[in-house]
């Protein structure tokens, strides 16, 4: 089973609630999607590093001696990456996606591939937890191609995604082929409409999903009533809480130091196993 | 003009909350632009009265004409972003390529322009604002920033303004990338806890990447002294300054829950961003 952990806005508490899940079950390879800004592992000091590879995007490299200069690439390339000059063929690697294409429509066989690195990808083991993270290269744009290989990484039927924020290409990379999402917000208007969207790409894409309201207490109680019109469970609050407010600051799972919540996100994975079958 | 953007790496650290009462604090004198275009909250507080809309088309999707199509499967083995699965484009993952085009045999397959979302130019009680909405599911959200930006600098010569202020998205990714390219000034908002110190290390990375000028400002700064020290120095090792600091207040929630800026509520939160404004204009 894969339960991706997602949100909307940031910092509504996604990692936060990834990894009590993660500690509290055992058994589950946590796999952290936000690799602009992945977090999760931080959450594991004990962890044992398994392998670190280079995650790389395929590119064209052109034999100038073949190129006959005629623009057939450069015209097919949706992206702009290549331009045609009378003597040489210049290629934007940020703006190639790797697609594959320019070396398919040259006439001259005159492009072959090679890759350029745009993150990397970890493994390491914490206890009975799997963990693995993508960590993009500073100044690189392109996200999903990491998702998509730390997810591919992931090998057991005990999954937990732990999702970038917002509702765009890399989110839908992360939560993609999930069996639940759980949606972590906070009782708050930016909360509210972002979450909001969210269900929408997550109707969109038939996932089934479930509301987490973190720092419950503040703000008002439109989340509430938004969830109940829509019919979505609301699965677990978290109260606002200096403590697990501070706990979470030094990098510490709360329910490790707080055991009655350990149960508590036991009870909550049983319960989406439970929606999910 | 000049162009500030605020971002975070680190999502939830208060980028609209400060943005937003930037743009009281600079009212009259500005565009205020919304980049974060897949989860965009500024509008929730400036209310903006819709005067433009502009559709926004992204990339292109690929559609497969089951008429013609002999299910031989040479798209879906071509296909680098598995956006085929029997013989279905999926437009939510489809990039545009068109190699499926490129390799079918039986021509089945055509690109299809889509309206992927909408910008708009709009009034508010601060003075104009740019910004955008996603279709849901939508991809190019960093083409969309370009848009909105661009949008927001022509509103500023128009109106004769010296100052366009960027609400960013967090992250580091395109849609980041999108909202700081040629920028004059970067802030960057943290918190004191270990995902934010970690976050903010790649986020200014990034800034000095593109040569972008940056400040900091701690968010929260009291929930966490000792992080909030640690995040002072490794800024001086990074060679950025911090702007400003802000204290917890609860009553910051207050404001948002009713529309105002927290600013415009007063209290110590609003007044350390009066300090920071003044910080930001003497770096702009």
């Amino acid at each position: 089973m894969i339960i991706s952990i997602a949100s909307g806005k940031g910092g509504t508490g996604k990692t936060l609630v990834a990894t009590n899940i993660a500690a509290s079950i055992g058994e589950v390879e946590l796999v952290d999607c936000d690799v602009e800004e992945p977090n999760s592992f931080l959450f594991f000091p004990d962890r044992e590093m398994k392998e670190s590879v280079d995650c790389t995007l395929p590119i064209p490299i052109i034999d100038d001696e073949k190129c006959t200069k005629c623009r057939i690439c450069s015209d097919f390339c949706a992206y702009n990456a290549l331009a045609v000059f009378p003597q040489q063929v210049l290629l934007f690697e940020g703006l190639c996606h790797g697609c594959g294409g320019c070396a398919i429509a040259c006439p001259e066989d005159a492009i072959t591939e090679g890759t350029r690195p745009i993150g990397k990808i970890y493994e390491a083991q914490a206890g009975n937890v799997g963990l693995i993270w993508g960590e993009l290269n500073l100044g690189e744009a392109m996200a999903t191609p990491l998702i998509r290989e730390a997810k591919r990484r992931a090998k057991s039927d005990h999954i937990l995604i732990d999702s970038p924020p917002g509702t765009a290409c890399p989110v839908i990379e992360a939560v993609r082929d999930s069996d639940f999402c759980v949606l972590v917000t906070e009782p708050t208007p930016f909360g509210l409409y972002d979450l909001s969207i969210a269900v929408e790409v997550l109707k969109d894409m038939e996932i089934p999903c479930g509301v987490i309201v973190n720092r419950a207490g503040i703000g008002d109680k439109k989340v509430y009533s938004y969830c109940e019109e829509q019919k979505i469970p609301l699965l677990m609050e978290i109260p606002f809480s200096r403590k697990i407010a501070e706990l979470y600051s030094k990098g510490i799972i709360f329910s490790r130091e707080m055991p009655e919540w350990r149960d508590r996100f036991v009870e909550l994975e049983r319960k989406i196993e439970e929606m999910v079958r | 003009m000049k162009q500030m953007t605020v971002i975070s790496g680190k999502g939830g650290t208060g980028k609209t909350t400060v943005l937003a009462s930037l743009a009281y604090l600079a009212q009259g004198e500005m565009v205020v632009a919304d980049c974060d275009v897949d989860a965009p909250d500024l509008h929730l507080i400036l209310k903006p009265k819709i005067k433009e809309t502009h559709d926004f088309m992204g990339l292109q999707t690929a559609v497969i004409d089951e008429s013609k199509c002999v299910q031989c499967g040479e798209c879906e083995k071509n296909c680098r972003f598995d956006a085929i699965r029997d013989f279905h484009v999926d437009p939510r993952h489809c990039e545009g390529c068109k190699v499926c085009t490129l390799v079918c045999p039986e021509d089945a397959i055509t690109m299809v322009d889509e309206v992927s979302g909408y910008a708009y130019v709009s009034h508010t009680r601060f003075g104009t604002m740019v910004h955008a909405e996603l279709i849901p599911g939508e991809e190019a959200s960093g083409k969309l920033v370009t848009l909105v930006r661009e949008l927001a600098q022509k509103v500023a010569e128009r109106e004769k303004k010296d100052l366009v202020l960027i609400d960013g998205s967090p992250g580091i990714g395109c849609p980041v990338i999108a909202s700081i390219t040629g920028i004059d000034l970067a802030l960057i908002m943290t918190e004191p806890t270990l995902s934010g110190i970690h976050d903010l290390e790649r986020i200014v990375g990034v800034a000095q990447h593109f040569g972008i000028k940056a400040l900091v400002c701690i968010n929260k700064y009291d929930l966490n002294p000792e992080a909030a020290q640690q995040i002072e120095k490794q800024c001086q090792e990074m060679g950025v300054d911090v702007a400003g600091k802000l204290p917890f207040e609860p009553g910051v929630v207050d404001a948002m829950v009713s529309e105002k800026t927290v600013v415009e509520m007063g209290g110590s939160v609003g007044k350390a961003i009066e300090d920071l404004w003044d910080e930001v204009k003497s770096n702009l």
